[in-house]
């Protein structure tokens, strides 16, 4: 009975704790507002697409498997994430985004979340958009215990615990920032990156090494490319009417 | 002497509290239990065992050895406020107790938000400090220490001050190791013995200066801890109670100028880097250990010579006059 009470009083404490010190969304700041208006409309019968590729030159890092065993429960392979590529240098988990050029729009926010599991302790996917104001959902799909800690600048750090199985969190970045690292203080081999925009034109290469922005007003804007190991990279794109803009390529060198 | 073989246990529980917090800054786990007092909403005791795995087995054997260790300062503070006559000594075990309770408190702080390195370095420096006091509770109620070291204190002047010195200075190197540690610049200079190929660093930042200031204090407190044991070595040759911290501490000196070394040289393995700690702990208490051994003179000679038995009227009862036996310049006795 009395370790009812105190596990009662603990898990209290705890919520309490949690609220108070990062479980719960950040503020939303008024740029960040859902649902606001777009102060130029845009055109569907205008928009324009810009899409390409992300080659990795050189040799990479092989990736290596990480040894798992000061975790029992995590019994599937993991590799390490920095550097993976696909054929012909094809880099994967490169997060690309118009940096610049949409000038003062706004755009409404997705009521629906985005998803960041823990799977096979490993953060699935590696590297997410999202936008300021739109849910992130974390999930425990895991056997075991995990923290998940982000580490921002712009934003507030938090740092919640997910012991069982399942357990899903919703948390809320108001601030944009790319890229906000996570990782887990359990499992030191977890990270992952979190792309936190103001506007919805953002995408992560596959395993092709291939990215798409669609539904672009036209106009003149700055493509960035964010690889976590191997820094940032600017082009500036200018796209017409309609047009489809498919030979956009940044090259990073290992 | 069972309150001394208490408080001898309870200073070397304070080490292995300082070793298991070492492991938890060195396998970065210090996050890897997000909420406090509690451990992932389970009050601590009840805490699943199978439950400790990764990061969490660091972190939260660090916090039930540290509760371990509250709890028996506490028991040490109340034995002592029952049991010993000396109102100095028993202050020593309040203000243990207190140190202990802040202890818990900034080690509860330090993972509430994030690991701020002020909090963190607080939190590293403190505990030095209490495992300073519970190792002074147990040097003063040794058989030694009563006894005033069978001829008497040794009475020397220049040797208090040297050891004095070399104990400050011990301790503030441990401050500049901890900031080292908290700040992330264990491995800003990641060569040795040199730095980047040189004597001195060819390009510096905060994290540069840090990690070069921890290894010029490392050369000054070896050149003191050498200055020091000299001094006992050629002058008090004899006195066991000189002679034993000064051999401790001619053999730690090495092993921690290697282990710091190591802890470069490896990558800051985790065992190595904990190690270190413990060692530059093990360090500033042998040392401090010698220096008030040398400061004996001044405390006096209770119960001439004879084991202390219960207060004579209560915890509160006053403390023998200040009786110094032995002058070691003079050799005569008082």
């Amino acid at each position: 009975m009395i370790i009812g009470v105190s596990r009662a009083a603990g898990i209290a404490l705890g919520l309490a704790l949690l609220a108070a010190c990062g479980g719960g969304p950040d503020k939303l700041q008024p740029s960040a507002t859902p649902a606001a208006a777009p102060a130029a409309p845009i055109d569907p019968a205008t928009v324009a697409d810009i899409s390409g590729h992300i080659t990795l030159q050189g040799t990479p890092p092989r990736a290596e498997k990480i040894k798992t065993a000061s975790d029992p429960n995590c019994t599937a392979p993991v590799y390490t994430e920095s550097f993976v590529t696909g054929d012909n240098g094809a880099l994967q988990n490169v997060f690309v985004y118009v940096k610049d050029g949409l000038g003062n729009r706004t755009f409404p926010v997705p009521t629906t979340p985005v998803v960041l599991s823990q799977k096979n302790c490993t953060y699935v996917p590696h590297v997410l958009g999202v936008m300021a104001g739109q849910s992130i959902e974390l999930r425990n799909d895991d056997p075991t215990l995990h923290n998940i800690h982000a580490l921002p600048e712009a934003n507030r750090e938090f740092n919640m615990g997910q012991p069982i199985q399942g357990m899903r969190q919703q948390h809320i970045f108001s601030a944009t920032e790319v890229m906000v690292p996570f990782r887990c203080d359990v499992h030191r081999w977890m990270n992952a990156f979190v792309g936190v925009l103001d506007h919805p034109f953002y995408a992560v290469t596959t395993r092709d090494g291939t990215f798409e922005l669609k539904g672009l007003p036209p106009g003149t804007y700055t493509i960035e490319a964010v690889h976590e190991k191997l820094g940032r990279q600017t082009q500036t794109v200018t796209v017409g009417p309609k047009e489809t803009k498919s030979d956009v390529s940044f090259t990073f060198k290992v | 002497m069972l309150l001394f073989l208490y408080a001898l246990f309870v200073a070397a529980a304070t080490a292995v509290l300082i070793f298991a917090g070492g492991m938890v800054t060195s396998t970065g786990s210090g996050l890897s239990v997000p909420d406090w007092p509690n451990t992932y909403g389970w009050f601590m005791w009840t805490f699943p065992l199978e439950k400790m795995v990764g990061g969490i087995f660091y972190e939260h054997t660090h916090r039930l050895i540290a509760s371990t260790v509250g709890f028996l300062i506490v028991v040490l503070a109340v034995w002592m406020w029952r049991a010993e006559p000396r109102a100095w000594v028993r202050r020593l075990g309040y203000i243990a107790l207190g140190a202990v309770v802040t202890q818990g408190i900034l080690g509860g702080l330090t993972v509430l938000w994030y690991l701020p390195d002020a909090i963190s370095i607080a939190h590293a420096s403190l505990a030095e400090i209490v495992f300073c006091l519970t190792a002074t509770i147990a040097l003063v109620q040794s058989p030694g220490w009563m006894r005033a070291y069978g001829d008497g204190p040794v009475d020397d002047r220049m040797l208090r001050r040297i050891a004095a010195t070399t104990t400050v200075f011990v301790y503030l190197q441990i401050l500049i190791g901890a900031t080292m540690r908290h700040t992330g610049a264990g491995l800003a200079i990641p060569d040795f013995p040199f730095a980047f190929g040189h004597v001195l660093p060819p390009q510096w930042d905060p994290k540069i200066a840090i990690h070069f200031a921890h290894r010029v204090g490392a050369l000054i407190v070896a050149c003191l801890i050498l200055a020091t044991t000299a001094h006992v070595f050629y002058h008090h040759r004899w006195r066991h109670e000189l002679v034993w911290p000064s051999v401790i501490l001619l053999c730690l000196l090495p092993l921690q100028i290697t282990l710091g070394a190591l802890t470069v040289l490896s990558g800051k393995q985790e065992i190595i880097n904990s190690l270190h700690v413990v060692t530059g702990a093990s360090v500033l208490v042998t040392s401090l250990m010698l220096t008030l051994r040398t400061f004996r003179v001044r405390f006096g000679i209770p119960f001439s010579g004879a084991p202390p038995g219960p207060p004579r009227s209560g915890p509160r009862a006053s403390a023998p006059e200040r009786v110094p036996l032995y002058d070691s310049r003079r050799g005569v006795r008082a």
